[in-house]
């Protein structure tokens, strides 16, 4: 039986990392990630999990801590977030290239100078070529669901790749919200256990892993790694679909999330908490008879660039809001994204909540009045100060 | 000692790999396998032994073996180490012994590497972690380490008309090892092979951390002959510039005293990486020596 805790992002995640049977955990503190780590710990020290808690030195090795640990055949997680997700930078592009299933929760937080711990998302956006498939969650119900999935989608045999949760800092990470728990059984049953087919450290089938890539054979395992994170669109698909079924909570197809499309000449495309925000300021314009649609972004790795074009065909006016920059190309990354795939259409980008500056619905409605005026190719940056 | 005769006929290092004639880092690697046998999981760093064995699609290992990147050995050995707990809650390798044996260079240890063996150590690991010490940063061209003695010429730490080569002393990672107070740390080179192994076999029988700090000299990074590996590392001994001990559970024990210790200055003469000392150069290296040695209780 579900039961309804009310319970914050960081606690969901750590719930479901515990409901998803987790053997090895490599935990380090970051601002805002430290909540769902403390969990993990304190389920080990209470007996209500039965896993391996590493308490390593730094971000660097957390990742190289889980990827030995993966390497060896054994599902693994942890949690990062900003600098520490930057610290990893290295390891991420390891964890992919060696094709190892590790579940990360990344909050998002600004990356330093100077140093804040509010939320953007330029830490993952950073990480947006590692090979890492991402998902950016939109509140804590989502945050949980998009864990035990995150398992399923690693593990399969035909993605095999690290998944990394996204959730805003502070806005999900400390905020309390209703999650509903699934049965541990069940979800237990749903993943099984992880038992790699391919290469692992066993004695007994003695293997080389990671070893040099010459310039012979390099080529094809970037071609053989990118084959696999398209075809995982089918996989996150599948798995939305299959967790429907069973807990009966579903997020768009698992890639997009369409909300009031129909009829809607102006369309809002974001990632994250901020399309929380975003439905509210659309159902009060829809209250006045204006009619404005979001386009919510749920996988950004791989990018479902059928889905935005298919789902965008209608609209006329394009607003893509960005937590982060691209720095001297005065646009976020999935600006850039959503640009290049939609031809013959008027894109707007707007650069929103860097740092933790709020965004409000009066932004949105800002955003949607300026978007409808505006040309093609448009940048602005939202509730800057003078 | 280990009886010679008794050294087990398997091999887990296969020949054919494209170390140097005369590479000492091979001889590491060879001699500890033998040792730990088939049940070893190997965790090497970015380097000279990784390369040269490595080059997809070849492989010398014949164990499980594991590369990553270069500064993460420790924890990547921690996560290997922690799985197999986890496994055999599981049921797997039921009764069996499994040894993590990190065998990473001194770069990868002393440097870049320093903060994940500290981690590793500290958080009691069940680990064997050798290092395997040629006193410089050969896989690139030999530039400095920490690891790299006093008034030796190093790429980044040349020799020149101002300069006697790198200008800091060795830095001691068997004593910063110990420090951890992990229960089993050693000093070995590969021209005692038997003293090697012997600390190998120990560690792998200790449950918990254990560091084997092994000197093994380097043909390229040296500049020496490749027949003499063997002889420069036993004149490395001889002199009493790396003396062979062990620190089980806190206790200080040399495991091989000179009889007679050998003036350092034949040692030097036979490297290129040292050529530009005079006599007095080398005789201040030969205070610090006794000094040392004179600490060690191997006067």
């Amino acid at each position: 039986m579900e039961k309804i805790d009310i319970i914050t992002g960081t606690t969901a995640a750590a719930m479901a990392a515990k409901l998803s049977n987790v053997e090895v955990i490599a935990a380090y503190p970051i601002t805002p990630q430290s909540h769902c780590v403390e969990a993990l710990a304190k389920y080990v020290a209470d007996g209500e999990l039965d896993a391996e808690f590493v308490k390593v030195e730094s971000e660097h090795s957390a990742m190289a801590t889980c990827i030995g640990a993966s390497a060896t055949g054994v599902r693994t997680f942890t949690a990062t977030a900003s600098q520490g997700l930057a610290l990893m930078h290295e390891m991420l592009y390891i964890a992919s290239g060696m094709r190892l299933p590790i579940v990360m929760l990344n909050t998002n937080r600004a990356l330093s100078a100077p140093i804040n711990i509010w939320c953007d998302q330029q830490d993952s956006i950073a990480e947006r070529d590692s090979g890492w498939i991402q998902i950016y969650a939109e509140d804590n119900q989502e945050t949980l669901d998009s864990v035990v999935q995150a398992f399923k989608i690693a593990e399969d045999e035909e993605v095999l790749l690290p998944v990394m949760v996204n959730i805003d800092g502070f806005i999900l990470t400390h905020t309390v919200e209703p999650v509903a728990i699934p049965d541990e059984e069940k979800v237990r049953e749903y993943l099984g256990i992880y038992e790699p087919k391919h290469a692992y450290l066993d004695p007994d089938r003695p293997i080389t892993q990671g070893p040099v890539g010459v310039p012979e054979c390099y080529m094809e395992t970037r071609k053989d790694l990118n084959d696999a994170i398209e075809g995982s669109r089918e996989v996150i698909k599948r798995v939305n679909e299959e967790y429907y079924k069973l807990f009966n909570r579903k997020y768009g197809n698992g890639l997009v999330e369409g909300y009031n499309l129909e009829d809607a000449d102006t369309v809002l495309v974001a990632m994250g908490s901020v399309c929380g925000t975003i439905k509210y300021v659309i159902n009060e314009l829809k209250e006045k008879g204006k009619n404005v649609g979001l386009l919510r972004i749920r996988t950004y790795r791989p990018f479902p660039k059928e889905d935005v074009v298919e789902m965008l065909k209608d609209a006329n006016n394009v607003a893509v809001l960005d937590k982060n920059i691209s720095l001297g190309f005065n646009m976020g990354a999935l600006g850039i994204d959503v640009s290049s795939v939609l031809k013959n259409k008027k894109v707007c980008n707007y650069i929103v909540g860097l740092g933790g500056r709020d965004i409000t619905p009066q932004d949105i409605e800002e955003i949607i009045s300026h978007v409808e005026g505006a040309k093609d190719g448009e940048t602005k940056w939202i509730n800057l100060k003078e | 000692m280990m009886d010679k005769k008794q050294f087990p006929r398997e091999e887990y290092f296969a020949p054919g790999h494209r170390g140097c004639a005369g590479c000492g880092a091979s001889i590491v690697a060879r001699m500890a396998l033998k040792t730990t046998g088939r049940d070893t999981i190997v965790v090497n760093s970015t380097s000279c032994l990784e390369v040269f064995t490595t080059p997809y699609p070849e492989s010398a290992w014949r164990v499980p073996w594991i590369h990553t990147a270069f500064e993460c050995g420790g924890a990547v050995a921690s996560g290997i180490e922690r799985a197999i707990k986890a496994l055999k809650k599981r049921g797997k390798y039921k009764d069996r012994k499994l040894v993590v044996m990190p065998i990473i260079g001194d770069g990868g240890t002393a440097d870049i590497g320093f903060q994940a063996l500290s981690g590793a150590l500290e958080r009691g690991h069940d680990i064997v972690y050798i290092m395997y010490d040629n006193e410089a940063y050969m896989n690139t061209g030999v530039q400095r380490s920490s690891s790299t003695p006093l008034f030796a010429s190093a790429t980044t730490a040349p020799a020149g008309k101002v300069s006697k080569g790198e200008d800091n002393p060795k830095k001691d990672m068997a004593m910063i090892a110990a420090a951890h107070g992990i229960p089993y740390v050693a000093t070995a080179c590969i021209s005692y092979p038997e003293d090697f192994m012997r600390k190998v076999k120990k560690a792998s029988d200790i449950e918990g951390p254990t560091f084997i700090h092994v000197l093994q000299p380097c043909t390229i990074g040296w500049g020496y002959s490749t027949e003499n590996t063997i002889k420069i590392g036993r004149l490395a001994v001889e002199t009493g510039l790396f003396p062979l001990y062990e620190i089980e559970n806190g206790e200080f024990k040399i495991t091989y005293k000179p009889a007679k210790r050998k003036p350092l200055k034949e040692y030097i003469r036979m490297q290129k990486r040292y050529r530009h000392l005079t006599d007095e150069d080398i005789e201040i290296l030969q205070k610090h020596i006794d000094e040392k040695c004179r600490l060690l209780g191997l006067e």
